[in-house]
């Protein structure tokens, strides 16, 4: 018999109780029990940055947390962060410069941005490439999406 | 043919073009950004099952008992089966066409059944409530094994002392030779011949979606609806029809959202033919969802080659021959239906492809090991064709103290030989390798970069600069796969209806695989009818939905999707403007149709807006003489026949630094300069290209599915087998010569896979122009630190 445990969040606002095995990973336990499928799963071994989602404002991988690591926390993901209007102006700068192709890895892409815009700092070209760094993008040569950071984050938008 | 009319038309004329050229953002991207995308795991359905396969982990391995008794006692397990119990269910294929002559492959079932012939290849599957269970009873099955001798080596399997496959007298799969006669001759008679073996590592697509599959059969039917990560629904459709014993009719294949393809969501697996066999089984819908292990060690990966090259050259400069030897493994299987035997003929075809000697001899030997199979990724041969020749061109024009841009010059075929017939028998419409390579140099700045590399060697800073021309298949016509029998479609078609408001609906069968072709299928439809590209949508992927087609793959989205919506958008127009004239009485001439309004031709005044077309035409048809029916919805098809391929040209260029002293390279800046006919949206075409780069240099920089001596795959995670990270990578300058093709109305040739074509060899020349100075030169890719370090120690 699998372990359970009861857990009580508050993902993207609105407080969700429920019994979770302990190997649950936050990703699948978004996917899965909430069906918040925004989220994706890539590699389910932290490398890949698909699944990105925030936590007590911090940025973590939902693959390499468990759910019930998950109680008593904030969880945003990119359904909430989209309804809130936060993501807007990346989302609106990807937009338009085609920073996405699949869109796969795009949730977890604008979770990475979105921590580097709220840091409120200028930086460049090569500070956002590190920053992102952790995000795998297999369509997109990066460019792009570079430019779109650099245009929100360094407000040139 | 004649180019499009108002308001498409050819290029250089002052008239308005509508979307076409235009960089507009793609309206499906909107969903993608909110995370309101819908992948196949995304789906939600009733009674779902989930699979998961036991997998070998022998290379090669008999079969010798498989207990499923406590698999089967574990909670929520539904069924746990063989390949024999499979099989029942789904007939096994062989991978071979008829137009590669010699082409052999055994029949492959969807669950291995006696012998797994890679580590990784399915031999029973696990179907539960959910994922996780169906894992936990995974590692319940108790499998004896009797291991065969497996054959890893590609040269030991040429040898033949081990035969992979009993049937077979040998472990060949496909060989060909090609000649042109002269090539001894040439030989003889050039004052230089330069030589290279060039040996290009196994790698795969790494899409960041694994292969997906939902499949849902309706027994009181008899139908099976599939939804799956593909790129190809109709060619699904036949499969699963003549697998499954399903009417074709019957079958409904849907792709959604895909999560990245690049040619590994194309071909026939097995777990995947093993989901839908399981669903007809079980009578409820069954999903497999491919993890990165299992998308390492069961998609197809690619290239593997081996190959000795030699070039004949005169004192001047001038090519006068090329010999080719190819080798390339591709794993126990043809895969099934386009076989594996392509990657290596397109080799054959396309080495030398840019330049104008007319002597050429090839050697191809394809060979089976017991590894995972190999087929058709992104650019099928094209980085291996670039990269033999243009190294072998950078080492000849080095021999003779040439420069590299100038020696190209020399050789690159005139831009007014056009039509011309290549030594290897391809034909060329119209390329522009002159063009492209002058708007290359001036584009990078070749002369200063040349200078500022002198000065910098002296600092001991070692930079390299390597150039890359390259040829490229795209829009291929029947002559790819049918001609060889292949039920894949080389025509495809597009239906556009006018809605009551005023609205455009489009629905090709071309699919999106994020490449934007739904985005540039609303600005060609958009402009064909005359209106704004917000009355526009766009719907792909379901074949019960959609005109039959091929789908995506070989560059041919834009160019034949296009055409299809360009041609259907026009007949709308005409149908629209016919109506029109009999509300409003007038002449049919004497109207058009712009911003979403019937106007007068010569005044441009309005006269009618397109909801009251629309509203007349469905609604009060009464109104209409008696003998008129409207007609809103039109079709057309459209496939490329005058050339087998719609060839296309470009060039790029890759400035690199290599630090001798611990081997790693850092990558400055990359170039690329690519005539793809009519170009519809700058920004996507840009993008795509700067992808197509960043997996090529993934291909010359990291990627190898590495494999032990008893073939096992060694790096199977993405910690370990590593792909290009916006960290490594440069920025990339990307230019366009337009030369459209003049087979179509819209001009297009394709442009998806010209990135990963030319970046692998333009890295290499880049990285030898670097070690030059230390006598260093590396030829086996991916050239990692530890490879260019073993060059240097030899040096």
């Amino acid at each position: 018999m699998e372990h359970a445990y009861d857990i009580t969040l508050t993902v993207n606002g609105t407080t969700v109780s429920r019994r979770v095995p302990a190997r649950l990973h936050l990703v699948d336990f978004l996917r899965e029990d909430l069906e918040l499928t925004g989220s994706h799963a890539g590699c389910e071994h932290g490398v890949c940055g698909a699944c990105t989602v925030r936590v007590n404002g911090e940025i973590v991988r939902g693959c390499l947390m468990l759910a019930v690591q998950a109680n008593g926390c904030r969880v945003d993901t990119i359904e909430g962060l989209s309804d809130s209007k936060e993501l807007a102006g990346l989302q609106k700068a990807f937009h338009q410069k085609n920073a996405l192709q699949c869109g796969f890895c795009t949730p977890g892409m604008l979770m990475a941005a979105q921590d580097l815009l709220l840091k409120g700092k200028k930086v460049s070209r090569e500070e956002i490439r590190t920053h992102i760094s952790g995000n795998y993008c297999r369509c997109t040569g990066y460019q792009a999406i570079v430019d779109a950071i650099e245009e929100v984050v360094n407000g040139k938008g | 043919m004649g180019k499009a009319e108002l308001p498409l038309h050819a290029p250089g004329t002052k008239l308005d073009r509508g979307y076409i050229g235009q960089s507009v953002p793609r309206p499906n991207a909107q969903r993608l950004l909110q995370g309101r995308g819908s992948y196949v795991d995304d789906l939600r359905f009733p009674r779902l099952a989930h699979v998961v396969f036991y997998r070998s982990p022998h290379a090669h391995a008999k079969i010798k008992r498989l207990d499923f008794s406590k698999g089967l006692k574990s909670e929520g397990v539904i069924a746990i089966l063989d390949g024999r119990a499979v099989a029942e269910y789904c007939t096994p294929w062989v991978g071979v066409l008829a137009h590669l002559k010699g082409i052999k492959s055994p029949p492959q079932h969807a669950i291995a059944i006696e012998r797994a012939c890679w580590q990784g290849e399915a031999v029973a599957a696990v179907v539960a409530e959910t994922r996780a269970q169906a894992e936990d009873a995974l590692g319940l099955i108790e499998a004896e094994w009797e291991e065969l001798p497996a054959v890893i080596d590609m040269q030991e399997s040429l040898e033949g002392k081990k035969i992979i496959h009993k049937e077979f007298a040998d472990n060949i799969c496909f060989s060909r030779q090609h000649d042109t006669g002269g090539v001894d001759e040439a030989f003889a008679a050039a004052d230089v011949v330069v030589e290279e073996t060039f040996e290009f590592g196994r790698h795969t697509g790494v899409c960041l979606e694994g292969r997906a599959i939902l499949a849902d059969y309706n027994a009181a039917e008899h139908s099976l609806t599939v939804y799956h990560s593909t790129q190809a629904p109709h060619m699904m459709q036949d499969i699963f029809s003549r697998h499954l014993g399903i009417p074709e009719a019957s079958v409904r294949v849907i792709a959604r959202d895909v999560g990245g393809s690049f040619g590994i969501k194309v071909h026939v697996y097995p777990d995947e033919m093993a989901t839908a066999a399981l669903s007809v089984m079980l009578r409820r819908p069954v999903k497999f969802v491919a993890d990165r292990l299992e998308s390492f060690a069961t998609d197809i990966h690619a290239r593997e080659h081996k190959v000795k090259i030699k070039m004949a050259v005169s004192r001047t400069g001038e090519i006068l021959a090329f010999d080719l030897d190819d080798l390339s493994a591709i794993g126990p299987y043809s895969v099934y239906p386009r076989t594996s035997g392509i990657e290596g003929n397109q080799v054959v075809n396309l080495t030398g492809g840019p330049y104008k000697h007319r002597k050429y001899r090839a050697k191809l030997n394809v060979v089976f090991t017991n590894k995972n199979v190999t087929c058709q990724y992104r650019a099928v041969g094209h980085p291996i064709a670039v990269a033999l020749t243009e190294g072998i061109v950078d080492k000849a024009a080095a021999k003779l103290g040439m420069d590299p841009a100038e020696f190209r010059r020399k050789n690159l075929i005139p831009d007014d030989a056009y039509p011309y017939t290549f030594p290897s028998g391809i034909k060329f419409e119209r390329l522009s390798h002159h063009q492209t390579l002058n708007k290359l140099l001036d584009l990078m700045s070749y002369k200063k970069l040349r200078e500022e590399q002198e000065v910098l060697r002296k600092q001991n800073i070692f930079r390299g600069i390597g150039l890359a021309a390259m040829i490229e298949v795209t829009n291929p016509s029947p002559a790819f796969y049918g001609v060889g029998g292949a039920r894949i479609s080389a025509q495809d078609g597009a239906t556009l209806r006018l809605e009551p408001t005023g609205m455009v609906t489009v629905m090709c069968s071309v699919t999106e695989q994020g490449q934007g072709t739904e985005g540039i299928f609303a600005q060609i439809a958009a402009s064909a009818v005359g209106v704004s590209m917000d009355k526009v949508r766009v719907i792909t992927g379901d074949t019960g939905v959609t005109p039959y087609g091929g789908g995506t793959w070989a560059s041919r989205g834009a160019g034949i999707g296009g055409e299809a919506v360009l041609l259907a958008g026009r007949a709308l127009r005409s149908n629209m403007l016919e109506i029109a004239s009999k509300i409003l009485n007038l002449e049919k001439e004497a109207l058009d149709i712009g911003n979403n309004a019937i106007i007068g031709k010569l005044t441009q005044e309005k006269k009618m807006p397109l909801e009251e077309l629309g509203r007349v035409a469905y609604f009060r048809p009464d109104t209409l003489p008696m003998d008129f029916q409207a007609e809103l919805t039109v079709t057309r098809h459209y496939t490329p026949r005058q050339y087998g391929f719609t060839f296309t040209n470009g060039i790029q260029a890759s400035l690199v630094e290599v630090d001798p002293d611990t081997g790693f390279v850092k990558l400055l800046k990359h170039w690329c300069v690519e005539d793809s006919g009519t170009v519809i949206n700058p920004m996507l075409v840009d993008e795509q290209l700067r992808g197509g780069v960043v997996q090529g240099i993934g291909a010359a920089l990291f990627e190898e599915c590495l494999y032990s001596p008893e073939g096992q795959l060694l790096n199977g995670s993405m910690a370990d087998y590593l792909v290009p990270m916006s960290g490594e990578m440069p920025d990339i300058i990307c230019a366009h010569v337009e030369t459209p093709t003049l087979q179509s109305q819209l001009g297009a040739k394709g442009v998806g896979e010209a990135g990963t074509a030319g970046a692998p060899g333009a890295v290499m020349n880049a990285i030898n122009d670097a070690l030059a100075p230390l006598n260093a030169r590396v030829t086996a890719m991916p050239f990692t630190p530890e490879r260019i370090l073993r060059a240097l120690a030899k040096a």
